[in-house]
């Protein structure tokens, strides 16, 4: 059950929990930033397990629009209905599928509502859910019935660092930038991660890691994940520690592109 | 009052809008800050700050106004604890403030009416607890072992303060000069868009959500729809100084090059290269190969005055350059000056700008002599995302 624990237990910075404390009680949007493997997307569940919330994902992708989230009229399916399901379908409700925003809204107990990687949709995306973040509310004129948030849904929105954002969604929002950790927190991560972990071997292999990443030529960095990853397979394998800095063995669970790896054989020559 | 801090992070161009002033003194009076210096340092970067780029720009301004508060504690500036002690002159503060910043008496009812609610709401819920933050540290968010499944805090003692994070300019690797990306570029390209649905050569297209609705709503009996499409009109021929002195600006250019090509809803898209001054031959390829050779002349009879036309260089040549005839890239003596290409071009062209990488160089100086001769042709826009606005608005507009 180990992969498990690793969501429940987040290691988060003090900066990284004041943050979320002002986009709670100010009741804005907090928009997270950071390279990738530093937990964005983590935290959104970290902080439901430590709130004790449902936590509602939307992933955005890039054809993703904004009306998706709020809902969708399946006309197909009434017609089906009144046709051959002998079902009454005067009620349209019935057919109004609430998007992952309208079922944030109308939870009757407070939920978390992650919005993963906001940069990958449209130009436009953003500013398309100015107002319904804003009030919390959008308008279903089908049913003429209007969806409001019962109880004001934590917001964590989550972008990758390369993008920008338009400026009006920007000024709504609290932000916060995951910096890489540190060697000192990178040892409490991988100590959440193992329960028994070799001194020498951490030392080493956390050496080796934050070598890679200062190396200039290489384009991926490694992060997080593939450093847990790979201390796994340096534990499974039983290499010598005493290696482990000089060879980096099982580089292809750090780097994953040819080039780098290159980079890496060329330099520890 | 530290209405100073604001007009300090104005006067460095650091764009503070009222919105996010009025959400962090809202911070302040929900005691977000927990009363320490650190804590209130923290609450301004991330109501704030909205980029890890102007994170070190926002700790620079930061340091330099609060330079006079004592290193050694974590206790906040005396002005600030004046000012939260008594919300009432923060409220007479504020007002006077809008209205020096020019807002309507209206406005400026409606901004502290919701202060105002606040702290009332403030004075009831006052050691209440129920609010996030309690007195013993962040309620929810317990230290490892408070609650099982909690959020692990780094360890108690761990606080930074603020000076000590803010002089760290940890941040600095983020500062970024380079203001545009393509996603900014891609964003004025957008405003150049004439949408029709009347263009008579369009079929009429399917409309799939129209007639799955209109069956829906018919009973069932089908009931076709069609529409007619929206699409953008607009033409674009786009050319491009290649080489030389714009070498300088190629990052730039090349980031413009690919705005203009993802941004696909343009009717037709074409770019062509030229060094220095059009003459007698465009090229297809930036690299201005022998064989991406194009006739101006042939530009000019194939892509009619419907085009917009986007020219992009520094305009900066010897004059001879510009007035001589008999240049060209390849030694393709053409007979007409560069002068009168661009002459032709924008006579043909009535929606033309020119965009420059370049500020406008000293009037009167050898160098800039090139530059206000063209734009004596061209309506000149600098080549930031401000200029680029502009220039995407000029072509816009019947001039």
């Amino acid at each position: 059950m180990k992969s498990f624990r690793s969501t429940n237990d987040y290691v988060a910075s003090e900066e990284l929990i004041q943050a979320v404390n002002i986009a709670m009680t100010l009741e804005k949007p907090l928009l997270i930033k950071g390279e990738p493997g530093t937990g964005k997307t983590m935290l959104a569940q970290a902080a439901a397990d430590a709130l004790e919330r449902r936590l509602i994902i939307w992933n955005i992708k890039s054809t993703t629009k904004a009306q998706d989230g709020l809902y969708v009229y399946d006309v197909v399916q009434r017609l089906y209905d009144s046709q051959f399901g002998g079902k009454a379908v005067d009620n349209i409700a019935q057919y109004i599928r609430l998007g992952k925003l309208g079922e944030a809204f109308s939870a009757e107990e407070p939920v978390i509502l992650l919005i993963d990687e906001i940069d990958k949709a449209d130009l436009e995306f953003p500013n398309d859910l100015l107002w319904e973040l804003d009030r919390m509310e959008f308008h279903i004129p089908e049913t003429g019935e209007t969806i409001r948030a019962r109880q004001r849904p934590v917001v964590i929105i989550t972008s990758n660092a390369e993008k920008e954002l338009p400026g009006a969604f920007l000024r709504r929002c609290i932000f916060h930038y995951i910096e890489f950790p540190d060697p000192e927190q990178m040892e409490k991560i991988l100590r959440v991660h193992f329960d028994k972990l070799d001194d020498k071997l951490l030392q080493q292999s956390m050496e080796a890691f934050y070598y890679l990443r200062s190396l200039d030529g290489i384009e991926k960095k490694p992060s997080t994940s593939e450093l847990v990853d790979w201390v796994r397979a340096l534990q499974v394998s039983g290499i010598p520690v005493s290696r482990i800095r000089k060879e980096i063995p099982f580089a292809g669970v750090l780097l994953k592109k040819d080039k780098d790896i290159e980079t890496m054989k060329r330099r520890l020559r | 009052m530290f209405i100073g801090f604001f007009y300090l992070l104005k006067l460095r161009g650091f764009g503070v809008s009222l919105t996010e002033w009025v959400t962090l003194l809202d911070g302040l009076l929900f005691g977000l800050h927990g009363s320490t210096f650190t804590g209130f340092y923290q609450l301004c970067r991330a109501v704030l700050v909205k980029s890890e780029a102007d994170y070190d720009k926002f700790d620079r301004i930061f340091l330099e106004y609060f330079k006079d508060v004592p290193y050694e504690s974590d206790d906040l500036p005396e002005e600030l604890l004046r000012w939260l002690e008594k919300p009432q002159e923060v409220m007479e503060a504020f007002r006077a403030f809008l209205k020096e910043q020019g807002y309507e008496q209206k406005d400026i009812d409606e901004i502290l009416k919701m202060f105002e609610e606040r702290l009332k709401e403030q004075k009831e819920e006052h050691n209440g607890g129920s609010y996030w933050i309690g007195t013993g540290g962040f309620s929810n968010f317990g230290h490892s072992g408070h609650s099982p499944q909690g959020i692990r805090v780094g360890g108690v003692s761990r606080y930074r303060r603020a000076f000590q994070v803010a002089g760290e300019r940890r941040f600095r690797d983020f500062r970024t000069d380079n203001v545009l990306d393509t996603r900014q570029f891609q964003m004025a390209f957008r405003l150049l868009r004439q949408y029709s649905d009347q263009l008579p050569d369009l079929e009429p297209e399917f409309d799939v959500d129209g007639t799955i609705r209109a069956t829906a709503d018919n009973g069932g009996i089908l009931k076709v729809k069609y529409k007619k499409p929206r699409t953008n009109t607009v033409k674009l021929l786009m050319l491009m100084d290649s080489g030389g002195s714009m070498a300088y600006y190629s990052r730039l250019c090349s980031q413009l090059f690919q705005a203009a090509e993802s941004s696909n809803h343009f009717k037709e898209l074409h770019i062509y290269y030229f060094h220095n001054c059009v003459y007698g031959h465009l090229y297809s390829d930036p690299r201005l190969t022998w064989s991406g050779r194009v006739p101006t002349d042939w530009v000019l009879k194939n892509y009619g005055s419907e085009y917009k036309l986007i020219l992009v260089g520094d305009a900066l040549m010897d004059m001879y350059e510009l007035k001589g005839s008999g240049y060209g890239y390849y030694y393709d003596r053409s007979e007409k000056s560069g002068w009168e290409q661009l002459r032709r071009l924008r006579k043909q062209y009535e929606h033309s700008v020119w965009l420059n990488p370049e500020e406008a160089p000293m009037q009167g100086g050898y160098w800039g002599q090139s530059y206000f001769h063209i734009a004596d042709i061209f309506p000149m826009y600098r080549l930031t995302l401000d200029g680029l606005k502009e220039a995407m608005h000029a072509l816009l507009v019947q001039k």
